[in-house]
């Protein structure tokens, strides 16, 4: 099974390079400014991502035409997703991504989205998730701060971007995995997550840690469990796995094209973010916000693709999403 | 002590000619996108955010603060002369700066504008840099039941206008309502009001796009109708003593707005939540509310002019606090400034303001060196602005479509706005038919998405008890005089429909 797969990916891997280098005959340049959607609103995690890899693209002169980013974060992304599946023009139309490409066609089934037909660019970064305290609760370890929500009797109360979102997803597996209850209070992003947290209108979130990064840093935040494979460099607090649970999750930082992009578009693209991944200002970015690296080819990213929406399918039902 | 050598530091370094350079460029780009209908403060910052990597960050930083600054004062400029809001902080100065120009008194409303604006961002300069840490910590007490309660206050300033149609205010109101619901429901996440099932209606109505239909082309159709057809022009004359007199003239009958709106918009800017669109609606009703001579607002108030300007200004200062103290942004644009700080390499948060003295208090500085130049380049432009105004309605009426709907679609990009944009404007024109008030639902869209969303918060937050709201301490004083100056109109409106 797994040799089969191997095997397809290779040879489909060899298809591409193929075809690559024919299209490298009639290399596509940008004709006009290229519309980058964003899937989330401004000042997010998402946001300031895409307006960082603009920069870089701007600052090294790296594209014939601009990228213009355009905030398209209306129904969890499915503005975007529509917009981008409804373009008229597929070949200037690219799309900076977290996991709600993956939850959003799941939850949403009547927006006909098929994110399969999407046009696999570059995976920037996976950002990883971990969950917050404010000092003043006096919680410094993961097990006191079971004992608190436990003793709170569903009274305890965390803040997130909304049910079915990233946040959500950890926080649903956590208290199935350690039978508790929370209330959960949905916001319109990390950001104001994070100004509640702070003003302890809220007990605990799960953040990434470039959007709870500044609080860390001053001692408002205490952070007590990171939900990724390994210790976060500059966090350092025990992981998920480390308690005994097998359970990771990242948020994707990921660039697709446009459904129906050529494939000498889709070429341009895939070598521009490979390039822009390369610079050390991305390599930069990735170390001072705790994103960690995992590059992949397009064919790769389609059957990442395709194990993202197996587990977000399995995830969002335990939820009874 | 310390503050003002930290200030007077910062001044100094915004005064270097670099500085100082960009500044004066920022400013004026910023008046003119400011007054290109659809145009924002959001989109300046954001296109020339690139440009920005050819100054060190403290450079950066103030020219973008300098376009975020130009901008507030360029909002006005459409709206009073073309009645098209040229950004939604901009909106409510065409309730009564529109009038005004109409009545051959655009000087005086632009005047208005411009000196309003100056004090708003005076006043908000001043308390940003006596009280930055203290408010910080205000900013952060208010949760979601405070917001909500701040926000029924705004509508209760609307209802409780005397002189309106109450029934058709709160009938305006409800309608605003409906269109702030349509999309995504942001609690469950599930599509909501779907109308039709047109696929343009799950990102929502965006407010800019029902204002500019609602102002422009409603408008433009009501004058066609109301000169039916005859040519006209708007008389409009200017001059250095006429500036002098308007001036005056707003000193006189607009100071009460101005004060309004120069501390409750820099109290509202500094709410995360809320920004400088709420922020100079809330001061317009308040300023409409305390006036002696309530009916005149609407009609052409310089009052009604100078409460909203100075608040927006007001706000946009104080929305750059919770940017600066805490690492969050206040409004859209501040949000771009923030991606921006990231990119330059400094760390926003807490401990901004505390590391990077001289970046933050260059800032500050820069903060009143903008706002001198940006009135004075603003009354230097006035007399262009009202040359526009003496063409003739005939050429006037094509320039006012044209530019509402590519502000339309300058917002968001999609075709589907300029059909709503169109079904706003005829729709617009049959309500002001039918002497429908227009701003409370224009208001109710801008504070909708606001209030639903900390109404349920809180509601979440109780388990569903309502005594949330006037248990807390803040809140509770709120709400009790949000639900008075309800009730006050409502009282009077009975008794004097009370059947003999």
């Amino acid at each position: 099974m797994t040799i089969t797969r191997r095997l397809m990916v290779l040879a489909s891997a060899a298809a591409v390079g193929f075809a690559g280098m024919v299209g490298a005959a009639h290399a596509f340049e940008p004709k006009k400014p290229i519309d980058f959607v964003i899937m989330a609103g401004p000042g997010g995690g998402a946001d300031q991502i895409a307006r960082f890899l603009q920069s870089v693209a701007e600052k090294k002169d790296m594209t014939s035409r601009p990228l213009v980013p355009n905030n398209k974060g209306g129904g969890s992304g499915a503005e975007a997703l529509i917009a981008l599946s409804t373009t008229n023009d597929p070949d200037h139309t690219i799309l900076v991504t977290l996991n709600s490409f993956f939850t959003t066609p799941l939850r949403q089934p009547n927006l006909g989205i098929d994110i399969q037909t999407f046009t696999p660019v570059a995976m920037m970064a996976v950002d990883p998730f971990v969950l917050w305290v404010h000092k003043d609760s006096g919680i410094t370890t993961f097990e006191q701060w079971l004992e608190t929500v436990k003793a709170a009797g569903g009274e305890y109360v965390m803040g997130g971007t909304g049910k079915g979102q990233e946040d959500s997803i950890v926080i649903a597996f956590m208290s199935d995995a350690f039978g508790f209850k929370v209330k959960y209070i949905p916001y319109d992003g990390g950001g104001a997550v994070a100004k509640d947290l702070a003003g302890q209108q809220i007990m605990a979130t799960v953040n990434n840690p470039a959007e709870a990064k500044g609080f860390y840093e001053a001692g408002d935040f205490v952070p007590l469990l990171a939900f990724s494979d390994e210790r976060i460099p500059g966090i350092d607090v025990p992981t998920m796995k480390e308690k005994g649970h097998d359970f990771s999750y990242y948020n994707q930082r990921a660039v697709v094209g446009a459904p129906g992009m050529s494939d000498d578009a889709a070429a341009y693209y895939q070598k521009l973010f490979a390039d822009i991944y390369n610079t050390e200002e991305w390599q930069g970015y990735m170390e001072s916000e705790s994103l960690s690296p995992l590059w992949m080819n397009p064919d790769e990213q389609r059957a990442y693709w395709e194990t993202q929406v197996a587990n977000h399918k399995a995830l969002l039902a335990a939820m009874g999403e | 002590m310390e503050i003002l050598s930290l200030l007077g530091d910062g001044m100094v370094l915004s005064l270097q000619p670099l500085n100082l350079l960009l500044i004066i460029v920022g400013v004026t780009v910023g008046l003119f996108i400011g007054a290109m209908p659809g145009l924002g403060s959001v989109n300046g910052v954001a296109i020339l955010l690139p440009i920005t990597f050819l100054v060190p960050p403290g450079s950066a930083i103030i020219f973008l603060a300098a376009i975020y600054y130009g901008a507030m004062y360029g909002g006005a400029i459409s709206s009073v002369t073309l009645g098209i809001p040229g950004a939604s902080t901009a909106v409510a100065t065409t309730f009564d700066g529109r009038p005004l120009a109409l009545q051959g008194k655009a000087g005086l409303a632009l005047v208005a504008a411009a000196v309003a604006s100056f004090v708003g961002g005076t006043v908000a300069n001043i308390l940003f840099t006596a009280f930055a840490p203290l408010l910080a910590s205000v900013a952060l007490s208010f949760g979601p039941p405070e917001i909500f309660a701040l926000m029924l206050l705004a509508f209760a300033t609307f209802v409780g206008l005397g002189g309106d149609d109450i029934p058709k205010t709160i009938l305006s109101i409800c309608m605003g309502l409906v269109f702030a619901a349509i999309g995504f429901d942001q609690v469950s996440g599930a599509p909501r009001l779907i109308l039709f099932d047109i696929n343009g209606f799950l990102k929502g109505i965006n407010f800019l796009v029902l204002a500019i239909g609602v102002y422009g082309i409603g408008e433009m159709i009501w004058t066609i109708y109301s000169t039916r057809g005859e040519i006209t022009t708007t008389k409009a004359e200017i001059s250095v003593g006429q500036i002098w007199r308007d001036i005056k003239e707003v000193g006189q009958r607009g100071w009460k707005g101005t004060a309004i709106g120069s501390f409750l918009g820099f109290f509202v800017g500094i709410l995360p939540a809320a920004g400088a669109t709420p922020g100079s609606l809330m001061s317009y009703g308040v300023a409409k509310m305390v006036s002696r001579k309530p009916d005149e607002f609407g009609k052409g108030h310089p009052g009604g002019v100078c409460a909203p300007e100075a608040a927006n200004n007001s706000a946009s200062t104080g929305a750059m606090l919770p940017m600066l103290t805490l690492g969050i942004p206040g409004s859209p644009t501040t949000a771009v400034l923030l991606g921006g700080m990231v990119i330059w390499g400094l760390t926003p948060g807490p401990r901004l303001f505390v590391e990077q003295t001289e970046f933050v208090w260059g800032l500050i500085g820069s903060f009143y060196v903008s706002n001198v130049f940006a009135l004075l380049i603003n009354l230097a432009f006035i007399p262009l602005f009202i040359w526009m105004l003496r063409m003739p309605f005939t050429i006037l009426a094509p320039l006012i479509f044209v530019l509402s709907v590519i502000g339309g679609y300058a917002a968001l990009r999609d075709m589907f706005d300029i059909w709503l944009l169109l079904v706003f404007g005829f729709g617009a024109f049959f309500l002001r038919r039918f002497d429908y008030p227009l701003a409370p639902a224009v208001l109710a869209i801008v504070l909708g998405p606001i209030a639903e969303p900390t109404l349920r918060q809180s509601l979440l937050l109780s388990s569903g008890d309502p005594s949330i709201f006037f248990t807390r301490p803040i809140s509770g004083p709120i709400m009790v005089i949000a639900i008075i100056l309800i009730l006050l109109p409502l009282a009077k409106f009975l008794r004097q429909n009370k059947p003999a």
